[in-house]
């Protein structure tokens, strides 16, 4: 076990940042903490590095319990928001800054540094000053420096924040590649579902301070523990009917509510994919008018307004779109294949319940 | 003629390109009173100090600047400027550190302090010290016991200068080091520096300009000092005159040429001073645009 964290809690004042946290990181694993901004993730990451001192509980790295270690002595390397480059100093000696401080030989430090900028497509870039680089390369630079002096983890805070979308998928694919050769334990911070998503083996979502839920991208996906997670995960619908005569209704749509008491409100959950739609009005129970058709490269989200007013969001492919003769203002019919009963403010979630119909789902289902 | 009109037509329109720019008229006028103000209130006095210094010949000129107590009050005041800068270097890097880096109770009252010597009149500084350490004074009998002499003394000086120019460090460097952040000094202690490699490292590199353009600023006003100074340092030629003070007595003794001289060693002091400020600001408007210009170039 690389890092644990046992029951930490953070008070700035009368703030409470961080309360009553647990996790731990595998060896050699790369930890997304994901949140809303405010929800203590960067207090947790500061906390592990020591520039934040937790008021309550005990961290461990490597099995040694390292509250009462100062920064210095905690062997991490950290990668701030905006970098924090030295600005008075070039990209070598930058690099090479916390190999000087631990008193490595000079031609150790040499080598070392030419090996990371070979390793982070730096070379020639030695004798630039941080205002001469780009954003990119700042980043890498930022990387280079907190991993020169081999640390047992590296911490990185937003790490994708401060570059232009175009920069940031890169960076995203080329931090998977490089943790995958230096295997080094990575934790990194980000407000970004969907970064999270992509980049982590593993995520630990976190809001106002509380951990909500710790998983594999796929298990906070797939099994959200609570309607939070589900909601800050992806994209969800979230309907509020109420039950009569065992039926939970709003609008026209109808679930399934056996042994829920009569004038209950029920709150309903779907993802956008779990929606089917079809040109043809005879295919599907329900009808509603194609609103209106969001592109999002690959992928479409397209908004149906329900005679009622209710509006439900879908995704689909576009040759789903095209092949089923779609546009803005049709009339089409549509089903929800799954959804789920979302319990009260953290309460534990109901199992996805499944609608039996004939037909296969015919959307792709790892959306 | 039209020719000519549309000639004029197209200069005007070039002149106000920009919309925010103001008319041509507004600007010279403008740009007139600025430097006749200039050359009337800042250049022809100055000019006059070296006419009026050198009026008597090259000779005079160096015979009263060497003269024995001439050359007493400037080593004096070389003296008290060796002293103050540094120590208000210290201060100023202290002071600025404790306002821009930690949040604490009070910080309004220390800038408030920092700006104090600024709004006192020196005089009212020089009394200050007088009313402290003087014959008459709260540590008067004390000091006098102890047969120390801080009023009427080299002390004395340096205590009423230190005073006066405490501000100048501080002051310069409180806007630098708030814009900068902790966030370098962070990166370097997680890179396992302690708090002086830190300081030696990354603070004192990133400030550098602020602090050399403030040591300038606190070592002209040093050399420069006047009315604190004329207050607790008691007029002892040859050994109490600085600079400032020497000026004033020859000038007062009808010696208007050696008074000007030794005024005009003062007034390079200046010139090389603003020289030096000039130097910098432009070495690091050429860093900042050599940068902006390779990074356009990429």
């Amino acid at each position: 076990m690389s890092i644990e964290l046992r029951n930490v809690g953070k008070r700035f004042g009368e703030v409470d940042a961080v309360h009553n946290v647990s996790f731990s990181v595998k060896e050699g694993e790369l930890m997304a903490l994901l949140g809303p901004s405010g929800g203590g993730k960067t207090t947790v990451l500061r906390m592990i590095a020591g520039l934040e001192m937790p008021t309550t509980g005990d961290l461990f790295i490597r099995g040694q319990r390292v509250n009462d270690l100062s920064v210095q002595q905690r062997n991490i390397g950290f990668v701030f928001q905006n970098y924090a480059l030295f600005k008075s100093m070039n990209v070598h000696k930058n690099v090479a800054f916390g190999l000087n401080i631990k008193k490595w030989q000079r031609a150790e430090v040499k080598a070392r540094v030419a090996e990371l900028l070979k390793l982070f497509g730096l070379e020639g870039l030695e004798r630039r000053f941080p205002h001469q680089l780009s954003g990119g390369q700042r980043q890498r630079v930022a990387i280079a420096r907190a991993l020169a002096p081999k640390p047992s983890v590296l911490l990185l805070d937003e790490p994708f924040g401060a570059v232009d979308a175009k920069i940031r998928q890169e960076l995203r694919e080329w931090l998977v590649t490089l943790h995958t050769e230096l295997s080094v334990t990575t934790i990194f911070v980000t407000h970004d579902q969907e970064e999270a998503l992509e980049v982590a083996n593993r995520i630990v979502i976190f809001s106002r301070g509380v951990l909500e839920q710790v998983g594999t991208p796929r298990e906070v996906y797939e099994h959200p523990a609570n309607e939070f997670v589900a909601r800050f995960i992806g994209v969800m619908n979230v309907l509020e009917p109420e039950v009569r005569n065992g039926v939970a209704r709003i609008g026209e749509l109808e679930f399934p509510a056996h042994g829920e008491p009569e004038g209950q409100k029920l709150r309903i959950g779907f993802r956008p994919y779990a929606v089917q739609i079809s040109g043809e009005l005879t295919q599907y129970r329900y009808h509603a008018t194609l609103r209106r058709t969001f592109f999002l490269g690959v992928m479409l989200r397209v908004e149906l307004e329900l005679p009622s007013g209710l509006v439900v969001r879908a995704r689909m492919s576009k040759e789903e779109y095209a092949h089923q003769g779609l546009e803005d203002g049709k009339e089409v019919s549509f089903q929800i294949r799954q959804y789920r009963v979302l319990a009260r403010e953290r309460g534990a979630l109901a199992p996805e319940t499944e609608f039996r119909y004939r037909q296969p789902p015919s959307i792709a289902e790892n959306i | 003629m039209t020719d000519f009109l549309a000639k004029q037509r197209a200069l005007g329109l070039k002149k106000s390109e920009r919309g925010t720019e103001e008319s041509p008229f507004i600007k010279w006028t403008l740009i007139a009173i600025a430097l006749a103000f200039c050359l009337v209130f800042l250049l022809l006095p100055l000019v006059n100090v070296f006419v009026q210094a050198l009026a008597k010949g090259w000779t005079f000129y160096w015979n009263s600047l060497t003269h024995p107590d001439s050359w007493a009050a400037i080593r004096l005041t070389l003296l008290v400027a060796g002293i103050c800068v540094p120590l208000n270097t210290v201060f100023g890097l202290a002071a600025a550190w404790a306002i821009a880096k930690f949040r604490f109770r009070g910080k309004s009252v220390l800038i408030t302090l920092i700006d104090l010597p600024f709004s006192v009149s020196p005089v009212v500084a020089g009394l200050m010290f007088v009313v402290l350490f003087g014959l008459q004074g709260f540590f008067g009998k004390w000091l006098a016991a102890h047969d120390l002499k801080i009023i009427f003394a080299v002390p004395g000086i340096v205590l009423a200068t230190v005073f006066i120019t405490f501000p100048f460090v501080a002051r310069e460097l409180i806007p630098v080091m708030q814009a900068t952040g902790t966030e370098q000094e962070q990166a370097a202690l997680t890179l396992g520096a302690n708090g002086w490699q830190t300081f030696w490292h990354v603070t004192l590199p990133s400030v550098k300009w602020g602090l050399i353009y403030g040591m300038i600023l606190c070592n002209a006003r040093a050399m420069g000092e006047f009315g604190a100074v004329s207050v607790v340092s008691g007029h002892i030629t040859g050994q109490t005159d600085t600079m400032p003070l020497r000026v004033e007595k020859l000038y007062n003794e009808y010696n208007a040429p050696a008074a000007f001289a030794i005024a005009s060693l003062l007034a390079l002091l200046a010139l090389f001073t603003l020289a030096i400020k000039t130097l910098l600001e432009w070495r690091q408007q050429r860093e900042y645009q050599k940068a902006q210009k390779e990074l356009i170039a990429r």
